[in-house]
């Protein structure tokens, strides 16, 4: 078996050494009568052709966003990928090391993550960032839990324009904590009442922008009104490419905000592994979970990084730790930066402006298919549409065609009889024109 | 000896502070400016602007490099770095075996790598194909009812598994207080108890390093919802008395909880539904061979037993005749599911599942008891080996890695630190030190089965030779370690007195 050095002579000799007589014996401490030998219902190991013949048969079975005209976000972005991002993040160095508790034989990831918490902090316009979450939805929920640390209160407010992925991790991580947890109804026209829900009781309030229905927000009145009630504004971007071209959370006053970073570096897979960007005010960096890196000199006077502040972390703290987690998304959190080194400040700002006319120039060509109307304010790469049937058939209908033509909104919503016919359409520098006339033609044909 | 005397001193060496192919680099914002990119982009369409007032009005402040420049400098900071790679890495609790190339090629895949999540289910049958394969075999190698596939890593999935002991509990009316937990556990175990609003308590472990039964019964009570239990645990060793455990939690109206960190040492011998367990998570990254890419990102799977398994959380997949349905939301799930929440946005680590899988299937049934067997041959064969030398605080024989504590040092002045920090100039990592807490200055070595017996031959005749460096009185030696790697030890405390946690201009070299 190719990824076993040990020889049956190696084997011999290693028990001969211990004082074994088979390694069997070894597991003596396993109650016998529960060892099970030879009863698993599964096959016998196969070589890597076999494998890979496998694998390739699976990929078939499915419609690949390569092969197919693809208008689809609610939360998940297909953008291009520099090749160098993923040669990079294939260096053995990077992909098979550990979490960097061995600053010495480290600095390089160390390092990388430092360059990367900068780089948020840059995009988000925030002061301190961490070493990365898991993704959004959870690093949504550690901003929910981390402001009720911070204000010790007891309630939190969602508005209804949050990614519902994210709104539901929030409910369930705090389910269990005595923390309440308000969210707003869907709200695709951008007109919820954030602003007169804003009470002492709260600690913070999660919005979004652009929001999980495609809507800008400024959330500076909102920061305001929440400071001048103690409450923390946690606001989350679900992409990370729209940084390029809006105002960022921090400088509409945001403490916390979360940004899915997937958009950047790393394939869609499916929606994971994914990486949850989390960024923060200075004063509130003790009370922050995930990993953080920090600059430092080593015993000859040099700059290096070491892992630091772990006083907050669960393997010192144990229960009483700012969270549990204990491994974070390394290796995606350095294919975003890879991903953000390449493009730079001008090349991130062309990317959002070529993402944005994308979208703008698609919305004129589905506004003008009849029984097609564009819902809700201003928007960046993805907006909604209303249609005049479910939207759940009309996809189905399109993916006949080989065409990815959207999310229907009742996937997330399905009790919400007025978002029936609701579907989020998105356009990126990925969609070519021919793209976008091939949706618009089979559109025409599936809503006649 | 003297710091420098026998090995050069860095910097001084050279003009540059380079050595050799170990080359220093500045920080991305330290090269290059504001107007440069590597990425050639096509022009935006020309339509209306309709960003208006929402536009940024600053730049970013990101440096603008070319590709070459950004490909040379990751390729030099990964020069800095240890890795399973280049060379053996004994870190105990972590098991870092071989990950395997074939599995990134298939994650790459058309049609697998790049699907979106929210295709419709009908254009994603080998995706969901994929993840009820993966969750069959977990299934079966655990002999368990059913398994949560969505959970992100270790920590996430042991808080899937007391969240749905916790829905449990509240389902038979009481979600009751306490979290049982052993002193030896991983910090991971009482900080999820805690996000569930259980408080912990601790169960002594015995002089064998096992759990305390007599301990365990005083500390059982209706108010005690489960217990969460490493096995083998974080000494190495397995709970001989686990059914027992399993017997007495249950008697008791909790559920057993097994963290499955170390289930390397099980896979392929013992389903550990035979041992009572209700829940159990597996570190895709670790017992599946999934890279842990300098942290993350990993998945972590719990298998469920009959009476949690319907408070999975969502999503989840469901075969039926013909056809691969996810089910999202609890309109979906149907009655007889009670699913307690989610735990993560779209379905979990796609993409971990993925490598697992083809882990499984390139090893088989056959070839994970093999890997189970060569691990625990293997870590035994370095217990026999170094015992001599090196205090060694339970009898063996252990599971998949051995445990030694700081005895051998008493007196010469070195630490468990010192002693590991002499190891990376050998051209090891470390082993996992000071962990676990039962034992004094402990040094856990989990070699996994991806080594040699050349290399652990090798890696024992270098413990040897420090461990007799120690004893002959040359502390020095080990408090100037390490002195060959691109940076030596680090302050630690001035990083935690004094944070910079980003560069800012100010502050740059």
């Amino acid at each position: 078996m190719r990824y076993l050095p040990l020889s049956a002579d190696d084997r011999a000799e290693m028990l001969d050494a211990i004082g074994a007589a088979s390694v069997e014996d070894l597991f003596c401490d396993i109650p016998a009568d529960v060892r099970a030998s030879g009863v698993f219902d599964l096959p016998d190991h196969q070589g890597e052709m076999a494998v890979e013949q496998a694998f390739s048969a699976l990929a078939q079975k499915s419609l690949s966003p390569a092969c197919a005209p693809t208008f689809l976000g609610a939360g998940a972005y297909r953008h291009h990928i520099p090749a160098a991002v993923d040669a990079l993040i294939q260096r053995g160095e990077f992909l098979t090391s550990y979490t960097p508790y061995q600053p010495e034989i480290s600095q390089g990831t160390l390092q990388a993550l430092f360059e990367f918490q900068t780089q948020v902090c840059l995009l988000t316009g925030m002061e301190v960032a961490n070493a990365s979450m898991y993704d959004a939805a959870t690093a949504c929920a550690e901003a929910a839990l981390m402001a009720a640390r911070v204000t010790r209160r007891k309630a939190v407010l969602i508005s209804g324009g949050v990614h519902p992925h994210y709104i539901d991790v929030i409910r369930t991580q705090l389910a269990f904590t005595g923390i309440a947890c308000d969210r707003l109804a869907p709200d695709p026209l951008g007109i919820e009442d954030l602003l007169g829900r804003v009470s002492p009781d709260l600690a913070c309030v999660v919005v979004q922008t652009p929001g999980f229905f495609g809507g800008l927000s400024d959330f500076s009145a909102l920061a305001a009104q929440c400071h001048a009630n103690g409450v923390l504004l946690v606001v989350a971007v679900a992409e990370p490419v729209s940084l390029g071209a809006l105002k960022p959370p921090g400088e509409m006053g945001a403490d916390i905000v979360v940004v899915d970073g997937s958009s950047l570096g790393m394939p869609l897979s499916f929606g994971g592994p994914g990486v949850g960007l989390f960024a923060v005010r200075e004063k509130y960096v003790r009370n922050m979970p995930g990993r953080l890196v920090g600059q430092t000199v080593d015993v000859d006077g040099r700059r290096g990084w070491v892992l630091t502040l772990s006083t907050r972390e669960q393997h010192i703290r144990r229960e009483k730790a700012t969270s549990n987690i204990c491994t974070n998304s390394g290796l995606c959190a350095l294919a975003f930066s890879i991903h953000v080194a390449l493009l730079g400040d001008t090349g991130l700002a062309k990317l959002a402006e070529v993402n944005h006319a994308a979208a703008v120039a698609l919305s004129r060509k589905l506004a003008a298919v009849k029984g097609v109307k564009i819902v809700g304010p201003a928007f960046f790469n993805e907006f909604a549409v209303m249609l005049p049937k479910p939207a759940a058939e009309v996809v189905e209908a399109l993916a006949a065609k080989g065409i990815l033509g959207g999310v229907p909104v009742s996937r997330f919503y399905p009790s919400f009889p007025e978002l029936e016919n609701l579907m989020l359409v998105a356009a990126t520098e990925t969609n070519s024109d021919a793209d976008m006339d091939a949706l618009v033609a089979a559109l025409k044909e599936v809503l006649q | 000896m003297i710091e420098g005397q026998v090995f050069p001193s860095v910097p001084a060496g050279t003009v540059t502070g380079n050595r050799g192919l170990v080359v220093e680099e500045p920080l991305l914002f330290e090269q290059g400016s504001v107007a440069g990119s590597g990425v050639d982009l096509p022009e935006p369409r020309d339509v209306p602007d309709g960003l208006g007032g929402f536009r940024r009005t600053t730049p970013i402040g990101l440096p603008g490099l070319s590709e070459p420049q950004v490909v040379r400098h990751y390729t030099r900071l990964s020069q800095k770095n240890y890795s399973i790679d280049a060379g053996f890495y004994p870190l105990g609790s972590c098991t870092m075996k071989y990950n395997p190339r074939l599995n990134e090629k298939l994650a790459r895949l058309s049609g697998l790598g790049d699907l979106h999540p929210f295709q419709p289910i009908s254009t994603v049958q080998g995706a969901l194909e994929m993840m009820h394969s993966l969750a069959v075999w977990l299934m079966e190698l655990t002999g368990m009812a059913g398994v949560a596939m969505s959970p992100a890593a270790g920590a996430h999935g042991e808080l899937c598994g007391i969240m749905a002991i916790r829905a449990a509990q509240e389902a038979k009316g009481n979600p009751r207080k306490i979290i049982l937990v052993p002193e030896s556990a991983h910090g991971t175990n009482p900080a999820s108890a805690s996000l569930c609003g259980y408080s912990v308590v601790a169960i002594p472990a015995t002089s064998e390093g096992r759990v305390d039964i007599a301990a365990l019964k005083e500390k059982l009570s209706d108010e005690v919802a489960g217990i969460m239990l490493t096995n083998p645990n974080t000494c190495g060793l397995f709970e001989r008395d686990v059914r027992e455990i399993a017997d007495l939690v249950h008697a008791a109206g909790a559920f057993f909880y097994m963290d499955g960190a170390n289930f390397n040492a099980l896979i392929g011998r013992v389903k550990v539904a035979d041992l009572g367990v209700d829940a159990m998570h597996i570190n895709l990254h670790k017992t599946f061979s999934t890279p842990h890419g300098g942290g993350g990102p990993g998945a972590g799977p719990t298998v469920l037993s009959p009476a949690l398994v319907a408070f999975a959380p969502l999503p989840f997949v469901r075969k039926t005749k013909d056809a691969f349905e996810l089910v999202e939301t609890r309109a979906q799930a149907g009655e007889a599911a009670h699913p307690f929440g989610r735990m993560k946005g779209f379905h979990g680590q796609f993409g971990v599942m993925l490598r697992a899988l083809a882990y499984a299937m390139s090893l088989g049934k056959d070839g994970l008891r093999q890997t189970s067997g060569d691990a625990v041959l293997n870590a035994n064969y370095l217990l026999a080996r170094l015992k001599d030398v090196l205090t060694a605080p339970f009898d063996g024989p252990c599971m998949h890695e051995a445990l030694f504590d700081d005895g051998f040092l008493k007196d010469t002045g070195v630490t468990t630190l010192d002693f590991a920090k002499a190891l990376i100039d050998e051209g090891y990592h470390p082993m996992t030190m000071y962990f676990p807490l039962v034992v004094h200055g402990a040094l856990l070595m989990e070699p996994t089965e991806s080594e040699s017996k050349q290399t652990l031959d090798v890696f024992i005749d270098t413990v040897r030779g420090l461990a007799a460096k120690a004893l002959a009185g040359d502390a020095d030696f080990f408090h100037a370690a390490p002195r060959l790697t691109p940076r030596r030890r680090l302050d630690e405390t001035l990083a935690a007195r004094k944070p910079v946690l980003r560069w800012r201009p100010d502050v740059a070299d």
